[in-house]
C-alpha cells in the first residue's frame, strides 16, 4: 500500500507530527519554545536542513555504500546547518543570538537523521521532498504552538517580529513559571495528553 | 576490494563538495556578518560613547595590525574634526572574557567613554557594569597615563558594590584598550585625517 505524493506530505502534519506523535526531537522542542517567535524560527531552520538532506540522500541513495551511509548523511546534514547558521548570522542575527547552540545541534536531531536513514534512502526523490516538507512543517507547528501557549502564559502577549501584541488585559498575573524549564515539560506533556485523546479511535 | 575503494571515493568527493560549498558561503557571507556583529553587539556602545558626532561612527572605521592581530577603529568626527577615536579592550571579569569598547581623544590625551560589549557576567550583579551610567561616566575624561585600577587596589575606579571582580575585568579591559592605542598612536592619529570632512 504504498501512499501518494499528497500523503507522504500530510501524514508530517498529524500523524507522525515529530514532537507529538513519535516524541522525537525534544532538545530544540523544550529549549528554545519560550517564545512563539524562537519556536517558528528554529522550526523554519530545522525544515531547510530536513528538505535539503532529504533531497540529496534521496538523489545520492544509489551512489553512498550501504556501510558509510551514516557518515554520509552527517556530511550531507553538518553541511547544510552550518549553511543556515551563517546565513541566519548574516541575515537574522537578533535571532542567531536566541537560539544560539541549538543551531548547529541541528546535526544532532534525530529526526533529521531519522528520515534520512529511514525515508529518504529508501524512496525516490519527489516523495522524499514531499516527506522532508511535511515533517519539517509539522515541526514548526508544534514548535510554534507550543511557544505560543508558553509565551501567552508566561508573559500575557505573543511577540511577532520584535512586535509585542498584547493579548490578555494588563491586569493579568503572568505565570512566570511558563516560561522557565520546567514549564515547557508541563505543557509539552498537557499537549501530548490532548493529542492523544483527539486521536482516540 | 571495489567496496572499500567506492567508500572512499564517495566519501572525499562529499566532503570536497561539502567544504568547497561552506568555504563559497562563508566568503560571501563574512562582509554582512560582520556589519550585523557591529550592529547588534559593538554598535549601540560605540554609538553612546560617540554620542553627538556627525558622522557614522560604524561606517567610518579602519582596521590596524597590532602584531599578529587585526584590530577595529571607530571614528568619531566632532566640530568637523576626527577628534575621537573608539577601540576594544578584552579583560577577565567573574563569569569569563568580557570586552569594553574604549572612546578616546588622542589630543588630549584621555578617554571619551566606555561601554562594555560582551560578557558573560552575573545578570543583576556583574552585568550592571553594562548598563550602569554612573559607573561607565566616571571612566569619562580619566586621563591614559594614568593606568585603570580599582580603587581597593590603589587606583581611581569605583567598583561596582558587589561586583569587584567584574570592575577590576572592565579595568583590565580599559588599560588594555589604552595600551594598545599607545603602541599604535602614530598609525591612529595618521587613520583618523583621512575622514576628516
Amino acid at each position: 500500500m504504498a501512499k501518494t505524493i499528497a500523503q507522504e506530505f500530510t501524514k508530517g502534519l498529524w500523524d507522525e507530527i515529530a514532537p507529538f506523535r513519535l516524541v522525537l526531537g525534544l532538545c530544540p522542542v523544550l529549549a528554545v519554545t519560550k517564545t512563539v517567535e524562537n519556536g517558528i524560527g528554529m522550526g523554519l531552520a530545522t525544515t531547510f536542513v530536513l528538505l535539503c538532506s532529504n533531497l540529496l540522500v534521496s538523489a545520492l541513495r544509489k551512489v553512498i555504500p550501504p556501510k558509510v551511509r551514516i557518515a554520509c548523511f552527517i556530511i550531507i546534514i553538518a553541511t547544510f546547518v552550518t549553511v543556515v547558521e551563517l546565513v541566519m548570522q548574516a541575515y537574522a542575527y537578533p535571532l542567531f543570538l536566541k537560539l544560539g547552540i541549538f543551531i548547529p545541534l541541528i546535526v544532532v536531531n534525530c529526526i533529521v537523521l531519522g528520515r534520512s536513514e529511514a525515508f529518504a534512502s529508501k524512496n525516490g526523490l519527489v516523495k522524499s521532498i514531499a516527506d522532508g516538507l511535511g515533517i519539517g512543517i509539522g515541526f514548526t507547528l508544534s514548535l510554534a504552538a507550543l511557544g505560543a501557549v508558553r509565551e501567552l502564559f508566561g508573559t500575557g502577549m505573543l511577540t511577532f517580529w520584535e512586535k509585542p501584541i498584547q493579548i490578555f488585559p494588563s491586569s493579568f498575573e503572568p505565570f512566570t513559571f511558563m516560561i522557565e524549564a520546567p514549564g515547557a515539560f508541563v505543557v509539552l506533556g498537557l499537549m501530548l495528553a490532548v493529542m492523544n485523546m483527539v486521536g482516540k479511535k | 576490494m571495489g567496496e572499500m575503494i567506492k567508500m572512499v571515493v564517495v566519501l572525499t568527493i562529499l566532503s570536497s563538495f561539502s567544504g568547497g560549498l561552506l568555504a563559497a558561503i562563508k566568503d560571501n557571507t563574512a562582509e554582512q556578518i560582520e556589519n550585523q556583529q557591529l550592529a547588534f553587539v559593538k554598535g549601540p556602545a560605540i554609538k553612546a560613547i560617540l554620542e553627538g558626532s556627525e558622522n557614522d561612527p560604524i561606517a567610518d572605521r579602519f582596521k590596524l595590525m597590532d602584531g599578529d592581530v587585526e584590530r577595529s577603529f571607530f571614528v568619531g568626527v566632532f566640530n568637523g574634526k576626527p577628534s575621537a577615536v573608539c577601540l576594544e579592550g578584552a579583560g577577565k571579569g567573574f563569569g569569563g572574557d568580557l570586552a569594553v569598547m574604549v572612546g578616546v581623544n588622542p589630543e588630549e590625551g584621555n578617554l571619551k567613554g566606555i561601554g562594555m560589549t560582551t560578557h558573560a557576567e552575573t545578570p543583576g550583579i556583574g552585568s550592571r557594569a553594562a548598563t550602569d551610567e554612573a559607573f561607565k561616566a566616571q571612566f569619562k575624561g580619566m586621563a591614559l597615563a594614568d593606568g585603570f585600577k580599582v580603587k581597593g587596589d590603589g587606583g581611581q575606579v569605583d567598583a561596582l558594590s558587589g561586583a569587584t571582580v567584574t570592575t577590576r575585568g572592565v579595568a583590565i579591559a580599559v588599560t588594555d584598550a589604552t595600551q594598545v592605542f599607545q603602541r599604535l598612536k602614530p598609525q591612529i592619529e595618521e587613520q583618523m585625517k583621512t575622514f576628516a570632512k
